[in-house]
């Protein structure tokens, strides 16, 4: 489980790390639905099987549409792609890839500072034991969550809504 | 004979069942196309392919020599990488997901906890392998295509999800054996679970796109929309997934609203069979008999309707499994 777990690790980071770099929008996507599947492949790793279904579900197979759905909208042709390679000089990215390294230390330094010590994927948390806690010591943050999203449901029907009909 | 533990003959003979239940699924898929077209012949009254071996069986054969001989064309203007990726996802995204089908109490694949999930998961993946043929085939036709698929799945997969929870609450598993064998002990799931059945199937026949819900492939307005570009191999792999989607749908709905491989006198398998063949006509016949609805009718009929439906349904559901475990 150890090396399942650090093998979709590295693909995950590799991919991302693609995503960012990539100058094809399209290509990029494709990299971040793939570090989707291998940070859903971590989660069946740790012992965690309904959270990594939920996230292909949700995460790869529904939002990664919308944006794939957007970008093939655009209609990005070869400009897009020298505007990418303008944006991806060493000047604007070695800023935050510094003060991200920063951050990533600082990780390290906890995790190694106090390792938890315990197995991977010892426990597996099934689909009933999401829901007890989610409906139990977590209801609150449920209902605000839902309180959310019921107004980004009523803004996007604002906005989506044509004047013409009555 | 040190090496051959028990162990490793156990999970030799599982891969081999697997191989099997794949190729057989393949194969079935691919004999769909003969079986599809006699029908649509017969209940059109007209003949169908009767020519090549006894009743045109052997079309299937004629065909594939057709497509592998043919000229596998890449278009200069497609992105090359995402053009051939996209078969290859229509065809195993929905493959991978008979993993979790239950056939016999013996054979099937894998037995997962979360069966149900890792199929919505796979149908999920799915909708990339239109929306990438359309993108990478760099046509307008195919892009309205897969704009269609795109949204027309997204739809369609929100209410399919919410139409099967009533099964999984009363059933209280995602694991498609629980659900099995729950309906084996209660009553199976068309009965109380009707309304799920019903939104169930129509997002089945959406999620496949299959006629009526063919909108990202119509003939007659898009010029088959997003697979236009594609020719040889890579369009029949677009070919046998929809039918391996077919199958794929008709054997879900068998294990979970119709009892799966329980049925009086005959061996479990032929009973999963004969059930699931039922639904593969069905299929067939949804195509020889209803014209295809206007697109904005398509989705309106999704948010406005079926949504509602199985809203109401799971409302009702827990209701009254709540009742009773009271």
């Amino acid at each position: 489980m150890e090396f399942a777990f650090y093998f979709a690790a590295g693909i995950a980071v590799l991919a991302t790390l693609r995503v960012i770099t990539n100058r094809n929008p399209m290509h990029a996507l494709l990299y971040l639905i793939i570090s989707l599947l291998a940070v859903a492949m971590c989660f069946f790793a740790l012992g965690a099987p309904f959270a990594g279904a939920l996230e292909v579900i949700v995460y790869a197979g529904a939002i990664m549409v919308l944006f794939v759905f957007v970008v093939m909208m655009l209609n990005l042709g070869p400009a897009a792609i020298e505007q990418e390679r303008r944006w991806l000089t060493p000047g604007i990215w070695l800023g935050p890839a510094l003060l991200t390294l920063l951050l990533l230390g600082e990780l390290l330094y906890v995790l190694f500072g106090t390792p938890s010590g315990a197995v991977l994927g010892t426990q597996i948390v099934e689909a009933k034991a999401v829901g007890i806690s989610l409906f139990g010591p977590y209801l609150l943050v449920v209902e605000l969550a839902s309180l959310l999203l019921l107004a980004a449901l009523v803004v996007a029907f604002h906005l989506g809504r044509s004047e013409a009909q009555p | 004979m040190n090496w051959l533990t028990p162990e490793l003959l156990a999970i030799v003979l599982a891969v081999l069942k697997a191989v099997v239940i794949l190729l057989s699924v393949v194969i079935c898929g691919a004999l769909l196309s003969w079986v599809e077209r006699r029908l649509l012949g017969l209940w059109q009254d007209r003949y169908g392919p009767n020519r090549v071996g006894p009743y045109g069986m052997f079309q299937i054969a004629a065909d594939m020599l057709k497509m592998f001989f043919k000229e596998d064309w890449t278009p200069p203007f497609a992105d090359r990488f995402i053009f051939t990726l996209a078969p290859v996802m229509a065809m195993s995204a929905l493959l991978i997901a008979f993993v979790v089908v239950p056939i016999t109490p013996t054979w099937g694949v894998a037995d997962l906890n979360i069966g149900l999930l890792f199929f919505f998961a796979m149908a999920g993946l799915s909708v990339y392998a239109v929306l990438f043929a359309g993108w990478a085939s760099n046509n307008k036709f195919a892009l309205l295509g897969s704009l269609r698929a795109s949204a027309q799945t997204v739809s369609y997969e929100v209410f399919m999800g919410l139409a099967l929870m009533g099964v999984v609450a009363q059933a209280g598993s995602f694991n498609l054996r629980d659900i099995v064998e729950y309906q084996h002990q209660h009553l199976w799931f068309i009965i109380p679970q009707f309304l799920g059945f019903c939104t169930f199937f129509i997002a089945g026949v959406a999620v496949t796109h299959r006629h009526p819900f063919d909108q990202p492939e119509a003939e007659q307005e898009l010029a088959d929309g997003y697979h236009i570009e594609y020719a040889g191999m890579k369009w029949g792999m677009f070919f046998v997934g929809e039918y391996i989607g077919i199958v794929l749908i008709s054997a879900l709905l068998v294990t979970l609203f119709f009892g799966g491989w329980h049925g009086p006198l005959l061996p479990p398998f032929a009973w999963f069979a004969l059930k699931t063949g039922f639904f593969i006509m069905l299929f067939i016949l949804l195509r020889a008999s209803i014209p295809r609805p206007r697109y904005d009718q398509v989705m309106s009929f999704s948010w406005v309707f079926c949504l509602p439906l199985t809203l109401l349904n799971l409302l009702v559901t827990g209701a009254l499994v709540l009742a009773a475990a009271d």
